[in-house]
């Protein structure tokens, strides 16, 4: 797994509550096989003004000048600042694949849905949830953001802020722990359960 | 100490227990062709083994064509779909996977087949990538969706870390009026709670209302809990569920049966137990539901209007309702019934069992679609489903009522097969969720009851159906 231990950089601000995984990556290009290339089709229906389908030259395509992805003052940024409840609906893994692939490393939001939540993990990517009142006032500043995960603090030129993380859930990103592998470190204690769960459960 | 039925399924399971973070076994893992390639790759890269195929069952249902398909994988169109409906049957044989292929009559809508094939019993922990796993929640197991690291997790370990939910309990009683399903319960609590209102939670339906329900309008509701924000929805065991797993292919026989009844009775919550939140609703007050916006909480009742922006005091939320009535193309105040729609679709996990069609079709019995309806789908959730509809003649009814009749799979819903809407056109759909663009880009989804959905296709606009 990819390790994420801190950053600086600007915020993407994206004004929007309740944004949903099928935004972030429309059904078209969940029909790869591939964990890549997910990217340049992050928020296709917004980014572009066409009808986006898998196999496309997205460099020829046009794109939407009103959407703030495209504004080039965001191209190097690794955050992304938006509003609640982010990452709704389908459990797609192609939404945060689609995110880091694009650049983002760190989600801020005051709050996220759970699958999208554990699946950034996965990826090397880091949700941090803040309030609403700080969320809001992040929305009004421009300026380099630090985020360190071993602190746990998100800095502004003028503020700090704590957040809260899992213990393990960060331990396992700051080193960029193998999931199954940690897993399998209790391979006897899962067949020493499985043997007892059978013998009560003989149906299954 | 007393229990909920959420805390007594994940107890059950629990491997290991380490500062909140368990690990739990799973029984069942179901697997589709769209979010399992690549954790099949992630384990061909490894070199790791399948912990236990017999816990596994696949099924393409995502990208399969609903019209003619009597040539197999090979009537897919789409070179893209093509292939990973294959990857699913190449890897399915390589890791040595039971796999009910395409043309198998047994195939279906993953949410559909689990519970039908009985590969869903009361008290397992079953994932899917996929996120309508609350569906089998229903059955009172501990059902949730996962991402693709996870699936390979559980193919490669036979388990999975998870956090512990809060509980909570919706509790709704009184009994349901005429053309009020449970969809359209299902409707109503997510727009009472919003579709955030369930995060964090293990969220137990009760009550006489929940009680009264066949087992199948049961997976409606706890399919949808995950459009509440849900990680899961469950509902206790009671004399139903157990006659409705009876005499399944997977379901345990002899013996095992016995022994399995004794067990599935005590899945419940304890009469004392703690719930984080309860919440009380009177069934009286749910009407059919259809949703205005772009959320599957902007619902309104069927006799209701879109909302007015300006009466929203919560600036967040007004801008919400703007950005929704400009996406979906309506103004503020408008009577849902004034409505005019394109096209109706009637299946998905959330409503496409045989109760469903047989709803459906009580309603188109006699009737035609209006002028102005371009399409009408009709897509049973399995082939198991649909042959259970031909031979009580349903099929006859949707197409004398102007109904096309497909083959199973997930079709419009999400839209990754040749089924989907054009850019501006209005769907009465009995699918789950109605975010921008789900069922092709630039379209309109409106959520309903399979009864509202055939009543509508029959008005041509969002209507009540005709007492």
């Amino acid at each position: 797994m990819k390790k994420f231990t801190s950053l600086s950089s600007i915020a993407t601000p994206l004004d929007r509550a309740n944004i949903d995984t099928d935004a972030i990556i429309p059904k078209q290009f969940l029909k790869s096989i591939k964990k890549s290339g997910f990217g340049p089709n992050l928020f296709d229906e917004w980014r572009y003004l066409d009808h986006g389908e898998p196999g496309m030259d997205n460099s020829k395509r046009p794109i939407n000048p009103d959407f703030i992805l495209n504004n080039p003052k965001y191209s190097e940024a690794q955050i992304l600042l938006t509003r609640r409840n982010f990452g709704c609906g389908s459990s797609r893994e192609h939404a945060p694949w689609a995110l880091e692939d694009f650049g983002f490393r760190v989600i801020i939001a005051p709050s996220f849905a759970d699958i999208f939540y554990n699946n950034c993990f996965k990826n090397g990517i880091l949700p941090v949830v803040l309030s609403n009142e700080i969320v809001n006032g992040l929305f009004e500043y421009t300026g380099n953001i630090v985020i360190d995960l071993h602190d746990q603090s998100v800095t502004t030129d003028e503020h700090s802020f704590g957040f809260d993380v899992d213990p393990e859930r960060k331990r396992r990103l700051i080193n960029g722990l193998d999931d199954i592998g940690l897993t399998l470190q209790y391979e006897d204690q899962i067949r020493l359960f499985e043997t007892e769960h059978f013998k009560k459960h003989p149906w299954l | 100490m007393s229990q909920t039925l959420y805390d007594k399924l994940m107890r059950a399971h629990m491997v290991h227990d380490q500062d909140g973070a368990a690990l739990i076994y799973i029984d069942r893992q179901l697997i589709h062709e769209v979010t399992s390639p690549q954790a099949f790759e992630g384990l061909a890269l490894t070199g790791r083994k399948i912990w236990r195929n017999k816990s596994n069952l696949a099924v393409p249902d995502h990208n399969v064509p609903t019209t003619e398909r009597s040539s197999g994988v090979s009537s897919i169109t789409d070179p893209i779909s093509r292939l990973q409906v294959e990857t699913l049957d190449k890897n399915c044989e390589t890791f040595e996977i039971n796999e009910i292929q395409m043309n198998d009559i047994r195939q279906g809508i993953v949410h559909v087949i689990g519970p039908e094939q009985g590969a869903t019993l009361p008290g397992m922990s079953i994932v899917c990538g996929d996120s309508h796993t609350t569906t089998h929640g229903a059955l009172g197991a501990l059902a949730f969706g996962i991402g693709t690291s996870e699936v390979e997790h559980v193919l490669a370990t036979g388990c999975l870390w998870q956090s512990k939910a809060k509980n909570m309990k919706i509790e709704i009683n009184g009994p349901l009026a005429n053309d009020v399903s449970s969809k359209d319960v299902a409707l109503y609590v997510i727009g009472k709670i919003g579709t955030a209102g369930g995060t964090g939670f293990a969220i137990e339906f009760c009550g006489s209302t929940i009680q009264d329900m066949s087992i199948e309008a049961r997976m409606t509701l706890c399919n949808m809990s995950i459009e509440a924000g849900a990680k899961v929805g469950i509902v206790a065991v009671d004399d139903k569920t157990i006659s409705y797993v009876k005499g399944r292919p997977f379901s345990p026989k002899g013996e095992d049966w016995d022994s399995a009844v004794k067990y599935w009775k005590t899945l419940h919550s304890d009469a004392d137990s703690n719930f984080d939140e309860s919440i009380l609703i009177d069934a009286n007050l749910i009407k059919p539901q259809v949703t205005w916006g772009t959320s599957p909480e902007m619902v309104v009742d069927i006799n209701g209007s879109t909302p007015d922006p300006k009466l929203e005091k919560d600036e967040v939320k007004a801008e919400s309702i703007r950005n929704a009535l400009k996406y979906i193309h309506l103004e503020p105040n408008t009577l849902m019934s004034s409505i005019a729609i394109d096209k109706v679709f009637i299946g998905s996990c959330t409503n496409s069992r045989i109760e469903d069609l047989r709803i459906a079709a009580s309603v188109a019995k006699g009737k035609k679609i209006a002028q102005n309806i371009k399409l009408a789908l009709v897509v049973p959730g399995s082939g198991l489903v649909k042959k259970q509809a031909e031979d009580e003649g349903l099929d006859k009814i949707f197409k004398d009522a102007g109904f096309e009749w497909r083959e199973p799979g997930c079709s419009m819903c999400l839209a990754m097969n040749a089924d989907k809407l054009e850019a501006g056109e209005r769907c009465a759909s009995t699918s789950n969720r109605n975010f921008e663009g789900r069922q092709g880009q630039g379209s309109f989804t409106h959520l309903v009851s399979p009864a509202i959905a055939v009543a509508s296709a029959i008005a041509g606009h969002f209507s009540e159906v005709e007492s």
